[in-house]
């Protein structure tokens, strides 16, 4: 077990090294990026004086270098707009979209769990053709469509709920549909799959010959076994999860760090862009260590092979 | 040819996405001599006009925006850019996963381990974001689009094509191909590629559904093609000043994603059960 939590660190270690050389080289295909910093009237001087100051001059390997050397002792620059570290900018901003993402979480599980075993269970019924259909039309929403439609029905016309801003919990309602929507259609669709295979196999079988109730062998026996290949593929998903809080948090001015990574793009922050890209894959791939740790919870015959 | 179409059409649903394709790929080819408007011309007294069925005494079938420019003729025209996209970026990520997950199931050493690495990297990042830095720096045009969505999105096909090839390559055709002494390339090109084709399809038609949604999502922030071309994005955050007294200049073109996206959602999951049915555990 040891040796594979420090084999699986190692990994994520590497992989988010990976992570930093794609953002940090990716962001400057562009060239060097004084120009769009100093106003059209800076004379030559000035650019060259601007470009040593900040360092673009030198070699990019070495301002890698020197990025990287400085990230692991968690100084990823300061921010080229505001005087604030880059990081401590993306930080104060996680609250409030860890508010968002819990609620939408805690929804889109809600909604799919019952959807997928009710399909699952009772398969080509009503229940299950709709659950299909849901998840067919929830994939297939544009995010800030979805958003500006709440907006329109709920803010414009009922005038029932704020259209943007943070604060109680009105706020968080329209967003968190937006954010819930995706995953609640991937998460429904794998999981009534998974259950479905599941539910044929042999010891399913032999529960329900031994006379176990249905309700029983759905929940324990079924559930758990169903849930793992859905936790690798949500852990697979998680990315493109978060990349429609981005959207969901620009359409409703929501506080969060999407909105913050969406001005620092406009802006040309790249460190806070750094910041921000390399504090999510972080995320990132600390979700799918656990998941990967999971497993041995939800099949004790994975615990052993460790 | 007409009885696989038959067997395709056997599901109801399956059909009208279908229908809803060629439509939208009929508008993408023929659209600005379908139109009865120029889509760009602005008629200032005629701006803010509702749609036909909201009974305006008007000519415009889905209304104008706040230019005067012809909503209908707009979105027809607008179709181009989305299945553009769509297909162009999809064709690029084929072509490079299907490379790489070719080369990595077949060879399967250093490629491989390469290959994992480099899809765990590419699934930690925020995708998104990462697209919309990259278009902001390289400027808005719909080739750094096309080329921006198909070089992020590879990743998919690389691990299935690679997943079926180790499974393949131990099947006695290869291993006899490979003992008469053919050459790798063509092992690949002609043995291997054709085996996997099913599941390219699967992948392709699901994937340009996608990237119908990452183009109108970059359109939609500023960031995809330069805002004189309509999009049905930028259509949608132009219209979003006006949701207030002209909601459908917003609602329209959201409505004609959400169906090109639903229509082509249905293709490939039909494509899915009919070609494949074991991808439908890989992916969502």
């Amino acid at each position: 077990m040891a040796n594979f939590l420090i084999s699986r660190l190692l990994y994520a270690a590497a992989v988010l090294l990976g992570v930093s050389v794609a953002v940090f080289f990716l962001i400057r295909i562009g060239g060097d990026p004084s120009a769009l910093f100093l106003p059209p009237e800076a004379s030559i001087e000035d650019i060259q004086r601007f470009r040593h100051l900040m360092g673009f001059d030198r070699p990019l390997i070495v301002q890698y270098w020197d990025f990287l050397s400085r990230a692991v002792r968690g100084d990823f620059g300061m921010s080229l707009r505001y005087e604030q570290p880059a990081m401590q900018l993306v930080l104060e901003r996680v609250p409030a979209t860890l508010q968002l993402g819990g609620a939408a979480f805690l929804l889109s599980i809600a909604l799919a769990i019952p959807l997928a075993i009710l399909a699952a269970a009772n398969r080509g019924s009503l229940v299950d053709r709709a659950s299909l259909l849901i998840s067919l039309i929830g994939q297939s929403f544009p995010a800030f469509w979805l958003a500006i439609m709440l907006i329109l029905l709920f803010s414009e016309t009922f005038q029932v709920l704020p259209p943007s801003g943070r604060g109680s919990w009105q706020n968080l309602v329209m967003p968190a549909i937006v954010l819930a929507t995706y995953s609640t259609a991937i998460i429904t669709r794998l999981l009534r799959s998974s259950m479905i295979e599941v539910l044929q196999s042999d010891y399913v079988r032999t529960a329900r010959g031994k006379g176990v109730r249905e309700s029983r062998i759905i929940l324990s026996h079924a559930l758990r076994n169903a849930a793992i290949p859905t936790l690798t593929v949500i852990g697979l998903q998680i990315g493109a999860l978060l990349g429609g809080a981005v959207i969901t948090e620009e359409v409703f001015a929501y506080p969060g760090i999407g909105r913050l990574a969406i001005q620092a793009i406009a802006n040309r922050d790249f460190t806070v862009i750094q910041a921000f890209v390399l504090f999510m894959a972080a995320v990132i791939v600390t979700i799918n260590l656990l998941v990967d740790l999971s497993y041995g919870l939800l099949d004790p015959r994975l615990r052993r092979s460790k | 040819m007409m009885a696989s179409l038959k067997r395709y059409a056997a599901s109801h649903l399956a059909a009208a996405g279908l229908v809803i394709v060629v439509v939208a790929l009929f508008a993408a080819l023929f659209g600005p001599w379908l139109v009865p408007y120029d889509p760009g011309a602005q008629d200032i007294l005629q701006r803010l006009k509702p749609p036909l069925w909201q009974g305006a005494e008007g000519i415009h079938l889905f209304g104008t925006d706040a230019l005067g420019r012809d909503i209908f003729s707009r979105i027809v025209v607008g179709a181009r850019v989305s299945m553009l996209v769509g297909v162009s970026s999809v064709v690029i990520s084929g072509a490079v996963g299907v490379t790489f997950g070719l080369i990595a199931g077949y060879e399967d050493k250093y490629a491989g381990r390469v290959l994992m690495m480099l899809t765990d990297i590419q699934l930690a990042i925020p995708f998104l974001v990462l697209a919309l830095a990259v278009a902001a720096v390289v400027g808005p045009s719909l080739w750094n689009i096309i080329a921006i969505l198909g070089l992020t999105n590879w990743v998919q096909y690389a691990r299935v094509v690679r997943a079926e090839c180790l499974v393949l390559r131990e099947r006695e055709f290869i291993q006899a191909a490979h003992m008469m002494g053919i050459s790798s390339l063509h092992i690949l090109t002609r043995h291997l590629l054709p085996n996997v084709m099913s599941s390219i399809i699967v992948i392709s038609s699901l994937l340009v559904a996608k990237m119908i949604l990452f183009e109108s999502s970059l359109s939609f922030l500023g960031l995809g093609v330069p805002p004189e071309t309509p999009t049905w994005g930028t259509m949608i955050s132009e219209g979003r000043n006006y949701i207030g007294n002209a909601w459908w200049v917003a609602t329209i073109p959201g409505f004609a994603i959400f169906v090109t996206v639903v229509g082509t959602n249905l293709v490939g999951d039909r494509l899915r059960d009919l070609l494949d049915p074991r991808l439908r555990q890989m992916e969502g």
